[in-house]
């Protein structure tokens, strides 16, 4: 089975060197596009490929890219931007590869710049992550010194500047256009669209916000082919993925697979199974914004189409097991809290609407629920959905609590009826501060 | 008052973008790094530097979690109170820095030692709970190891 985003990465062991990078094939893709390829038909290539993009939207690469101006009349400088702030809770997957091969992202970042003829780029990267700033440091200096960034790599013409830029905090910098705000210095509220960051995006010029597992699948689709990126999947959606597993199973981890592996095959043989003692209720399938599954949807295999076909999202694709032993209103208010927390406060569905639920579940996990508070919170679920707000971030917040109604819907209401929860040996939520 | 370093260093961020205001967030970075936080005095004199008010700096710096305006102690504990720690029974290892520190979430250990903050998600959820002590990431977390841990910080 290929393995390409993580083949090089073995956990413990320090990143390859630019040099080991370079034995094993690394920066090629560079070599070739700058020698053999025009912009256009590096975009073209991506577009074929069907590479979707793995911060969760899953919306097509080439074709994002596409919206770029191109040309001598285009605005300048443009700008790539890769999206290494990692905040969604439950997500780790970046991380293995920031950590585990920076260069391979540097080449990856280098093959985007040059399809949008972007000659500035920043590494946004969490503050958190410090292990992978000290690495993408070093991997950076490594690449100015090999002349892969810098003025007119390897002799193209063609020039680009890699900045890392590592943020303080905040859950908003992950959506692109509240990324740009922190970029420029700004309170990461999201922008209004349009106009779009590809035509007027950081500093008012053409921005591609790019994740970080989808930069690193560039340098193998132009060393391999479109249709052979395809063919690593087993299913419609192109390519790899890396899927995590949290909660309680045996071996929670990350793994590259083939696209499209199913969450049963991901749960039982990578993960491990459940834990002694812990039964299986339900998962939310790529991170704390996406719409529970649970035991019917164990078969489907773990892609864009069908998780969406399910009523849910594959998001980042690293999933959070919900056991038998954990109660699902502390769960969902667990996540509640999150939201309400790092809503930017901008719009008022989100900034009133959030606080509101929150309230509402802890008072239900607390036994002090009343009947129509679960009307409050369909309520909510409604207008707070997609349309109502200025961003995804509360249309997000409100999938897992959605989904948790329709499924645990019976939890919410014991809680309600026996005026405590009937986890609470268990697990009692306390909110922070 | 910014020392020289301070304005070197913030030189060389503003050099980098189009309009010094762009580097407000890396300014306030520079200052936390030299004094634990972010004070009224160094907001000013960082907004003064820059080219914006007070205020208008003040609602960034109040806009990210890891930017201090208030003082905090020597060493600064981000504990991860997301959904996976959570089901992981991070709690425990909530209520055990209480007793044992003597302060709840928000507040300074009297020696100035330590101050203790939740934190959002830190992306380490297969090994959950996890928490961070200044730089370092401690993962797989028990009630048991948290004596050893703390006692590396002084």
């Amino acid at each position: 089975m290929e393995k390409p985003l993580t083949q090089h990465i073995v956990p413990g062991r320090a990143p390859l060197s630019l040099k080991e990078y370079e034995q094993v094939g690394g920066y090629q893709s560079v070599r070739k596009i700058l020698k053999e390829m025009a912009p256009a038909d590096v975009q073209d290539l991506v577009k074929a490929s069907d590479l979707r993009g793995r911060g969760g939207a899953g919306f097509n690469t080439g074709l994002k890219w596409s919206f770029v101006p191109m040309g001598p009349e285009a605005a300048k400088p443009k700008y790539l931007v890769a999206n290494a702030d990692e905040m969604e809770p439950g997500t780790f997957k970046d991380r293995v590869l920031l950590e585990g091969n920076p260069h391979q992202l540097i080449e990856g970042m280098i093959v985007a710049a040059y399809a949008i003829d972007a000659s500035i780029s920043y590494i946004f990267l969490r503050w958190a992550y410090k292990v992978a700033a000290r690495e993408i440091i070093k991997a950076l200096d490594e690449a100015y010194e090999a002349g892969y960034l810098g003025e007119n790599i390897l002799g193209s013409g063609f020039s680009l500047d890699i900045y890392l830029h590592t943020g303080v905090g905040r859950y908003m910098c992950g959506e692109e256009t509240a990324l740009l705000n922190a970029l420029e210095g700004k309170r990461a509220n999201p922008r209004a669209k349009p106009p779009f960051p590809q035509v007027s995006g950081l500093f008012g010029k053409p921005t591609i916000v790019n994740n970080v597992e989808t930069l690193c699948c560039l340098p193998h689709i132009i060393n391999n082919g479109a249709e052979w990126f395809k063919g690593l999947s087993k299913t419609g959606d192109a390519g790899t993925k890396l899927y995590g597993i949290s909660g309680r199973v045996k071996t929670p981890g990350c793994w590259e697979l083939p696209m499209g592996t199913t969450i049963r095959e991901l749960i039982e043989e990578h993960g491990g199974g459940m834990q002694d003692g812990y039964l299986f209720k339900g998962l939310l399938p790529g991170g704390a914004s996406t719409d529970f599954l649970v035991e019917e949807h164990l078969d489907l295999p773990m892609d864009y189409t069908a998780i969406q076909a399910a009523g849910s999202r594959m998001g980042t694709g690293t999933m959070i097991i919900l056991d038998d032993q954990t109660c699902p209103v502390g769960f969902v208010h667990n996540l509640q809290h999150f939201f309400a927390q790092e809503s930017c406060g901008f719009c008022t569905p989100c900034r009133e609407g959030l606080p509101w639920v929150e309230k509402i579940l802890l008072a239900i996990d607390r036994g002090e629920g009343k009947p129509e508070h679960l009307l409050t919170l369909d309520f909510h679920t409604k207008y707070l959905g997609p349309g109502n707000t200025f961003c995804a971030l509360a249309p997000g917040a409100m999938e897992p609590l959605q989904s948790a109604l329709k499924y645990f819907r019976e939890d919410f209401e014991r809680h309600i009826h026996e005026h405590h929860c009937p986890w609470s040996k268990a697990k009692v939520w306390q909110p922070s501060i | 008052m910014l020392t020289t370093e301070e304005k070197h260093k913030i030189d060389h961020e503003i050099s980098l973008v189009p309009s010094p205001k762009n580097a407000c967030i890396e300014a306030l970075k520079i200052v936390q790094q030299s004094h634990g936080w972010v004070s009224d005095e160094s907001l000013k004199d960082v907004a003064d530097y820059v080219g914006m008010s007070s205020a208008e700096l003040d609602s960034v710096a109040t806009f990210y979690n890891l930017i201090f305006r208030r003082p905090v102690g020597r060493h600064v504990i981000l504990l991860c109170d997301s959904i996976s720690c959570w089901v992981m029974g991070y709690e425990g290892i909530r209520d055990r820095l209480y007793e044992k520190l003597n302060i709840q979430y928000g507040q300074t250990t009297e020696d100035g030692r330590f101050t203790l903050l939740p934190n959002c998600c830190l992306g380490t959820c297969d090994r959950a709970p996890a928490l961070m002590i200044d730089n370092d990431l401690y993962r797989d977390l028990t009630v048991e190891q948290l004596d050893e841990i703390l006692e590396k910080y002084t």
